[in-house]
């Protein structure tokens, strides 16, 4: 008794849709910038340049959207499980702890080439054990994931707090930071890798992260769609009960993705730890982690997706700083403000403007298409 | 209203509902096709079709769920926009859907008035409701308790609430979709009761089924819809089942399976006092024993909920045995030692699950990726640590071909077939590999006439290369022409064992309905072998 | 473009740089702020350099530029940000700033910049740092000296070693004026929120007055509003942190610890313009007036003259060396 549904091409659903939302978030972000006194068209030159407009920036925004890119893969894979994991904040945070710990333990004995693999099985290992937790409390004691997954961003936090404070912190120092590594453990800046090959670019944080983050969006893509642990992890996300007939243990496959989703979250930690600051510090994940989950939204669960909504999240935090920074008007709760706006049109309304502009489409698809039905 | 249709017959009547050259197009698809219906006031009008032939749609634009794209509804002759359900019930039109739409948690009193309640303080429309609803009761003698919770009435009950619904709302118009789907035959007898009292009472009843028993049974007229156009309309009197069969299918249909008889071979599965109890302790399988040996089916016969879909999933590892043991193959089982789906699939177990949307398939996977579920992990499908996309696809293709599967599109997702090919997908997969015990649950629920035919002739065609099949299905009809013994279960245990040859549909209603002991059964039908299924190899 | 904005810059850094020859009395400046993550309006320690660089741009009629970070990240873009478009001298604000703004000095060896609450060695770098263990000792002083229980409470914000280093300083007052003080201790949290958790605060405030504490210090920036509120519901003393903070609750607030990172601020601009800047350390303790405890009309009736004078006998040891207030940070332990 089926009736053929309209069918609604593809691109409307991932492309249309989510242009019209950061639209939605513009325009309501131009008005609030238009009370201010501030010239939208303006500041949106000034976010577009500050962004991409020179080297700096675009290094700048491409270093944020690196984060972005490991949360966001973290949010997707559990995602694809059914799993909402929120907790990419703290598994990040421990990642981080992994790198670091391992860094320390290690640069004074090891050169960089043997650390490098190690800093990321580390990270990988740390945010992994982070997620599998909450993940063992879903799969085999009913908790909900969302709950515990969010009390593991706060026990990360409090853990790190500790650490850092108590344990780590470099004696003397006044604020609560490691030692700073050595050189066996910094990750190169993408200016020195440029600079190798003698193309000189102004510093920015940007560093072979990126490189990594990159593998990573390709790996996941294999992992999830031409693996069959990805089948499993994608069976047990869209039906559950078909998972169980095709003898998938649901609860193998919670762990599974939950540990690859921490694992991700935790290279933000090769990110910020390794590349950028080159000591454990606190709060380096800033939340990254969190964002993740706008951006895994926005780029509905699938890596293209995910790198095109991170690279609007770090134009929107490095072209928003330079807003902040251009315009005394715009304070930088004004940034933070516009990121939320697009957060809230992309993320949490994704699919407030589902029905509308579906219905849009089929009537104007229906106009196109009824001479044609008469004809025939 | 109606009075109208109480207009003396010799003056020719306005149509209760009149439909000119209804259009209407999903993107590129055409689900109605100038379609034309009058249906007389005060009859039963039965529309019949394939899945997909247009009559849910036509229906749904009756009833304001779509707007037609071009077209005409009069209702009672006066031509009637409807372009919400809202305008749908002012003009008259009550429906009663193939799923209820209850609130199971409320009163018979209070799911009737839902909706059409006056006034913010209930206290007065909730009494003005309750004396409405019990004249209509009284009126088309449709009996059912206003206080009773609607989750805790029999099925039968809550479709009752569902007519009062539409009645209650001013309905002189009634329209069904697929009434029976969900009923035992008794059940579906006292339906066809209310429907010609209602009839007698003057409302007009529009029946959607793909039932052709059901439209011999019970409607006045009956009109065929075959790819979204309205191919006939006969007078029920003149017609017949084949007719209507071939109409439907636009072919000769075999409405009965041609079969030989069984080479029955080993036991491949036998079951002993197999016992499962759910989380409110109620036992849903009740130390059920039976065999099944290789190259015969057994059919499971009962009114849906008795324990059948339990005892599939049961012997498909999928739920956790409480006591008993089965033997599969020469494997022993028991709650120790639980059976698990992988572990069967290992043994040339296949199983195709009750209710492919939930169980069989996964509705947002490409269809050959459907086409593995279960077999994901053998190594034909995979390349070392990676998926083999191509074996995948060539894999499907060949089976969508086998099977007839249309469209031959392995890419296509899978919610986008029809119900028919979507039940051919699982076949497809499951049978294609020759098992040895086939587990069979509902095989042709919401397929058309065409693709039961397939689908029957292949369970034949598993049985008779010497696989042992158990079939599980509320279809009598199904049970009775495919099987070669048949077990009838109530409330979780086995109340009796016919052989097909002796079965008939009386008989196995009573024993569905427990209504009958196997020795009024014997009594009746002298002849049927006195115990259950234990016979000597 | 790239090489246009980069020329641009660099310019302006000659320009300003070599501006100090070419005038006399005032030199061409062009100051900045990096606020650290607090923001500016954080009623406590940025808000304090907030208000030193106001009061340099209504004296002086420079405007300055400025900039809040929003994650670890921002300091270092914001302060190579200020020094390219030519600022100058740029103040970082917060010791977090501290790695931050020694890459980015030894990137603009000729922009002068001034870190508070760290040391940054560096020829043009002025660090300033206060010894908040010395003030914190006189309110110590002063809570135990009013304390009639004989209990002095502690709420400090985020639980690091600076926030000790108040705490430690202040047991050793509390000790000083009598031997039998009891100091109780709390930490609001050990996240950054805990700066900001007013009514966690509160809750730590009361559980003190239940256990017979009579005056609170609370060091920890926003929480801190959550203790004074309760202070004053409560009937007892509260003493505020950074800036003068009496004014809040008037008969309430015992006294605040004055930590002045405004003059510190208003004096690097001031000295760039005056062209009297000096790079080094600075450390602020009593003995420069950097620390130190307030007296106004909102608490001149709840500080006797005996007590005043203890107080004051006090600074001056310290001053004179003759007391010696251990710092928390110098030995990552509060033993004295």
């Amino acid at each position: 008794m089926s009736t053929a549904p309209v069918k609604i091409p593809r691109w409307v659903d991932v492309g249309l849709i989510p242009v019209i939302n950061i639209a939605l978030a513009f325009l309501v972000s131009g008005v609030i910038l238009f009370a201010i006194d501030v010239h939208p068209l303006e500041a949106v030159e000034i976010i577009l340049y500050g962004a991409f407009g020179y080297d700096e920036a675009l290094g700048y925004t491409l270093y944020y959207t690196t984060n972005f890119v490991f949360t966001g893969l973290a949010v997707a894979v559990a995602f694809h499980a059914s799993l909402f994991n929120i907790g990419g904040e703290g598994q990040a945070y421990i990642g981080g702890l992994g790198v670091g710990l391992g860094i320390l333990a290690l640069d004074p004995y090891l050169p960089f080439i043997v650390i490098l693999p190690l800093a990321i099985l580390l990270s990988a290992a740390f945010g992994a054990a982070w997620a599998a937790i909450p993940a063992y409390l879903q799969a085999y004691r009913g908790s909900h994931i969302v709950i515990t997954t969010i009390m593991f961003n706060f026990i990360a936090a409090a853990l790190m707090v500790y650490l850092m404070v108590n344990v780590l912190i470099q004696p003397g120092s006044m604020s609560p930071e490691s030692r700073e590594f050595a050189e066996a453990g910094h990750l190169p800046f993408m200016h020195e890798v440029f600079g190798w090959f003698g193309v000189k670019v102004t510093p920015s944080p940007l560093n072979l992260s990126v490189v990594w983050a990159a593998i990573c969006c390709l790996l996941v893509w294999v992992f999830i769609w031409h693996t069959r642990w990805g089948y499993e992890i994608r069976t047990v996300g869209a039906n559950e009960t078909a998972a169980v007939y095709a003898g998938i243990d649901p609860k193998k496959v919670i762990m599974l993705a939950m540990c690859v989703s921490g694992a991700l979250a935790g290279f933000v930690g090769i990110n910020e730890v390794m590349g950028v600051h080159h000591r454990l510090l606190l709060n380096f994940t800033a939340g990254y982690g969190f964002t993740g989950i706008a951006v895994a939204l926005m780029g509905r669960n699938h890596p293209v997706g995910i790198v095109l909504a991170s690279l609007l999240f770090g134009m929107l935090y490095q072209g928003g700083a330079e807003l902040a920074f251009e315009e005394p008007k715009v304070t930088r709760e004004m940034v933070v403000t516009i990121q939320g706006l697009v957060i809230l049109f992309s993320g949490a309304l994704a699919y407030m403007m589902k029905g509308p502009v579906e219905r849009t489409y089929v009537r104007i698809v229906g106009m196109t298409q009824r001479p044609a039905a008469q004809e025939g | 209203m109606a009075e109208e249709t109480h207009i003396a017959a010799g003056q020719a009547a306005a149509p209760a509902i009149k439909l000119r050259h209804i259009n209407k197009a999903f993107g590129a698809v055409q689900a109605n096709r100038d379609v034309c219906l009058t249906v007389v006031p005060g009859t039963i009008h039965g529309i019949i079709g394939e899945n997909g032939a247009g009559k849910s749609t036509l229906m749904s634009i009756l009833y304001g769920f779509y707007e037609a794209d071009s077209g005409e509804i009069l209702i009672g002759g006066k031509p009637t926009p409807i372009r919400t359900s809202r305008d749908a019930i002012d003009a008259g039109i009550g429906m009663v859907h193939q799923h209820f739409m209850l609130v199971d948690t409320m009163s018979v009193v209070e799911n009737i008035m839902l909706g059409a309640e006056s006034g913010a303080i209930l206290t007065s429309s909730v009494a003005k409701a309750r004396a409405e609803l019990e004249r209509l009761e009284r009126d088309y003698n449709l009996d059912v308790d206003p206080d009773a919770l609607a989750g805790e009435l029999p099925v039968g009950q809550q479709q009752r609430v569902e007519i009062l619904k539409a009645l209650y709302r001013g309905a002189d118009i009634l329209i069904l979709d697929e009434p029976t789907g969900v009923l035992t035959p008794q059940e579906t007898d006292q339906l066809f009761r209310i429907l010609d009292s209602l009839r007698k009472q003057g409302v007009t009843v529009v029946l959607i089924t793909h039932k052709l028993r059901e439209i011999m049974a019970i409607t006045d007229h009956v009109s065929v819809m075959r790819g979204g156009e309205m191919v006939a309309d006969r007078v029920t009197a003149a017609t017949s089942k084949e007719e209507l069969a071939e109409l439907m299918v636009g072919r000769k249909v075999l409405l009965s399976v041609d079969k030989q008889a069984p080479r029955v071979g080993d036991t491949v599965l036998s079951v002993e006092d197999l016992t499962y109890v759910d989380r409110a302790g109620v036992a849903r399988v009740d130390h059920v024993s039976f065999q099944v040996r290789a190259g015969e089916v057994v059919g499971i016969a009962g009114v849906s909920g008795n324990g059948q879909s339990e005892l599939l999933e049961l012997l498909s590892g999928i739920r956790p045995m409480t006591a008993g043991q089965v033997d599969v193959l020469g494997e022993r089982f028991s709650a120790a030692r639980p059976l698990d789906p992988a572990a069967m699939r290992a043994l040339q177990v296949a199983h195709v699950p009750e209710d492919r949307l939930r169980m069989g398939l996964v509705r947002t996977f490409e269809a050959e990726e459907s086409a593995i579920l279960g077999y994901h992990r053998d190594p034909a499908y995979n390349r070392g640590l990676f998926m083999n996309g191509e074996a995948i696809r060539s894999d499907c293709a060949k089976k969508m071909a086998d099977f007839d599967v249309r469209p031959q599109a392995p890419a296509l997702k899978t919610a986008n077939f029809s119900g028919g090919n979507q039940q051919k997908i699982v076949l497809a997969r499951e049978l294609s590999r020759g098992p040895r015990l086939l587990l069979v649950g509902q095989p042709t629920r919401g397929v058309d006439i065409g693709a039961i035919e397939f689908i029957h002739k292949n369970l034949i065609a598993m049985r008779d290369a010497g696989s042992a099949v158990l079939l599980v299905s509320v279809e009598l009809e199904e049970i009775m022409s495919i099987s070669d013994r048949i077990l009838v279960m109530f409330e979780g245990r086995i109340v009796g064992e016919v052989p097909a040859a002796q079965a008939d549909e009386r008989l196995l209603g009573l024993m569905m309905a427990n209504a009958a002991t196997e020795e009024e059964a014997l009594a009746t039908h002298p002849g049927l072998p006195g115990a259950i299924a234990v016979e000597p190899e | 473009m790239l090489r246009k904005v980069t020329a641009a810059a660099a310019a302006l850094v000659v320009s300003t740089t070599l501006a100090p020859l070419s005038t006399v009395v005032a030199a061409e400046v062009n100051p900045a702020v990096v606020f650290d993550m607090g923001g500016k309006f954080d009623k406590s320690f940025n808000e304090g350099v907030f208000n030193g660089v106001e009061r340099f741009k209504k004296e002086t009629g420079v405007e300055y530029r400025e900039f809040e970070v929003t994650n670890e990240t921002q300091r270092e873009q914001a302060l190579r940000r200020m020094a390219q478009r030519g600022a100058n001298p740029v103040i970082g604000v917060g010791f977090a700033q501290a790695p931050a703004l020694e890459k980015v000095a030894k990137e603009f060896p000729k922009t002068r910049f001034a870190i508070i609450d760290a040391v940054v060695d560096l020829p043009n770098v002025r660090s300033i740092v206060f010894k908040e263990h010395e003030g914190s000792f006189l309110v110590g002083m002063i809570a135990a000296l009013k304390s009639e229980t004989g209990k002095v409470g502690f709420v400090g914000g985020m639980d690091i070693p600076l926030i000790r280093k108040f705490a430690c300083g202040y047991e050793q007052g509390a000790k000083y004026v009598s031997k039998d003080t009891e100091v109780v201790q709390n930490m609001t949290g050990t996240t950054p929120a805990a700066w900001n958790d007013p009514t966690r605060g509160s809750e730590l405030a009361k559980s003190q007055f239940d256990r017979g504490v009579d005056v609170i210090y609370a060091a920890a920036g926003g929480t801190g509003v959550g203790v004074y509120q309760t202070a004053e519901d409560s009937g007892k003393l509260a003493i505020g942190v950074d800036s003068n903070q009496n004014y809040l609750h008037p008969g309430t607030m015992l006294t605040s610890m004055l930590k002045r990172v405004d003059v510190a601020a208003y004096k690097a601009f001031k000295d760039a313009h005056d062209d009297n800047w000096t790079s080094g350390i600075q450390v602020l303790g009593l003995a420069q007036d950097g620390v130190g405890w307030a007296l106004d009309e909102y608490n001149k009736d709840l500080i006797t003259n005996e007590m005043r004078a203890k107080v004051d006998q006090a600074a001056a040891d310290i001053v004179a060396g003759v007391i010696d207030v251990h710092d928390y940070m110098a030995s990552d332990s509060c033993s004295y």
